[in-house]
């Protein structure tokens, strides 16, 4: 989707503004939204963290620039919550259970949540899949414009590059994204000059790498 | 299709509607004027407090999440994840040429085997600085971060400035950082745009011959491991 979030190449966005001796979380609440996030997700369903991407992908481009990220994310899990049937919007604003709604037993205990707090669901996949190009081959990413997930930044779409590199198979975030498969496929580090990207004012020598599966990429 | 499209909408509709009400308060304060003013990130308004304190007592009533696995899970970053991680690995090259060869062949083993095997799930890709070749990292479609070794991401790493630009203009970018790189030095940009993650190896600092592997770990920073500092002789913890 050619949404605000795909911003590479976006100019007068304004000075990068760094903060001294930055804390992990600048409130306990975004702390708490991180947890129960991952909480939440270790629960399985249907969640998959190219759909949560997605998600926030599609809040309306003015929210999504005017909220901080963990505001992203509080948001995306009140939608969730409902949406899965795991909360009203009457529960949620009051913060109250509705009367006659069971308990379950937290199905995340604080000793799996230790296990599980510096671990990520891979997404390799341990599968046979042919790979269209090999190192060293040029390649161009193609001009396409899905209207659903992609990982496909428009700043490379149409853009000739060189495969550096096969970097295995992985699963496709753009179908994965909406619950259609997996569709395993090769992952490649792909190197586009910065010329090529930007035209004539760009260095000579810069580039960028960008991490391409085989459907993002047509023969040159 | 039809059915697809119609979903679209339906959950469209229904992030509006949380947006609005989650942050309604919000909206007034912050989103009227635009420009420049509004690139402050650090501004929480005090009704996320509120609401996020309700919902995680609804869930906990529900018996759909235990109170203790949240404090686990935010002592862990605040306390036990963070940039000294990679700042482990990176004083282990410095020092040792054979497990940089290791490391630069194959990150994710590499890193595993100096005590971070419980960090799983993360391909890692180590990439070298040097004289004539400066790699930096961004993810210009989210906020995609090698957490294992350097923590949750700063707020300037996910913001639309630094995500938007690194890609057109990475040596603006690191000139505001304070670093002015010579015509000559090749700029690698990587957009993490999958499920790799990216971890700079920044170039060992002149003077820092006779130091030892745990004084040099003590100097590498955050931003020398995302690319956009290098390191030299003052302390991390020393720096601003």
């Amino acid at each position: 989707m050619n949404g605000v979030h795909d911003m590479g190449g976006m100019q007068d966005m304004g000075p990068v503004e760094r903060e001294r001796q930055e804390p992990t979380f600048h409130a306990s609440w975004e702390g708490r939204v991180y947890a129960l996030w991952r909480v939440l997700r270790a629960r399985g369903g249907t969640w998959n963290l190219d759909a949560f991407r997605h998600d926030v992908e599609r809040l309306p481009p003015a929210d999504y620039l005017r909220m901080t990220y963990y505001e992203r994310w509080f948001t995306w899990m009140i939608a969730k919550l409902v949406s899965t049937g795991d909360a009203t919007p009457n529960e949620i604003e009051t913060g109250v259970p509705a009367q006659g709604s069971g308990r379950a037993t937290p199905p995340i205990t604080s000793q799996r949540a230790a296990d599980m707090a510096l671990r990520r669901p891979t997404a390799r996949r341990d599968v046979p899949a042919v790979a269209r190009f090999t190192q060293g081959q040029p390649a161009r990413a193609r001009n396409m414009n899905p209207i659903g997930h992609t990982r496909l930044p428009r700043y490379v779409r149409g853009k000739a590059g060189v495969v550096v590199l096969d970097r295995g198979v992985f699963l496709f975030p753009d179908t994965n994204a909406h619950f259609l498969g997996e569709k395993p496929q090769h992952l490649y580090s792909v190197r586009f000059s910065a010329r090529e990207l930007w035209g004539e004012s760009a260095s000579t020598r810069d580039s960028v790498y960008l991490d391409l599966w085989d459907d993002y990429l047509e023969t040159v | 299709m039809a059915d697809n499209e119609d979903k679209t909408v339906d959950r469209r509709e229904f992030l509006k509607g949380a947006a609005a009400a989650a942050f309604v308060s919000e909206s007034g304060a912050t989103g009227s004027a635009g420009g420049a003013q509004d690139h402050d990130h650090q501004i929480v308004p005090s009704d996320p407090t509120l609401r996020v304190k309700a919902l995680e007592s609804l869930l906990v009533d529900k018996g759909l999440v235990d109170r203790a696995a949240l404090d686990v899970i935010v002592d862990t970053f605040e306390t036990k994840v963070g940039p000294r991680n990679g700042a482990r690995v990176v004083a282990r090259a410095w020092v040792d040429p054979a497990y940089k060869a290791r490391l630069l062949q194959n990150a994710t083993a590499a890193i595993a085997e100096i005590g971070f095997a419980s960090y799983q799930g993360e391909d890692m890709v180590v990439l070298e600085n040097g004289p004539k070749v400066h790699n930096m990292v961004v993810c210009t479609l989210c906020s995609c971060y090698p957490w294992p070794m350097l923590g949750l991401p700063p707020v300037w790493y996910k913001s639309a400035p630094y995500r938007s630009r690194a890609v057109i203009d990475p040596r603006g970018v690191l000139r505001e950082f304070g670093l002015e790189l010579a015509d000559d030095v090749e700029i690698r940009v990587w957009d993490s745009t999958a499920e790799i993650r990216y971890i700079v190896l920044p170039e060992r600092p002149a003077g820092s011959e006779r130091m030892t592997e745990e004084a040099l770990a003590a100097l590498v920073t955050r931003d020398s491991m995302i690319g956009t500092a290098k390191v030299d002789l003052t302390p991390a913890g020393e720096r601003p």
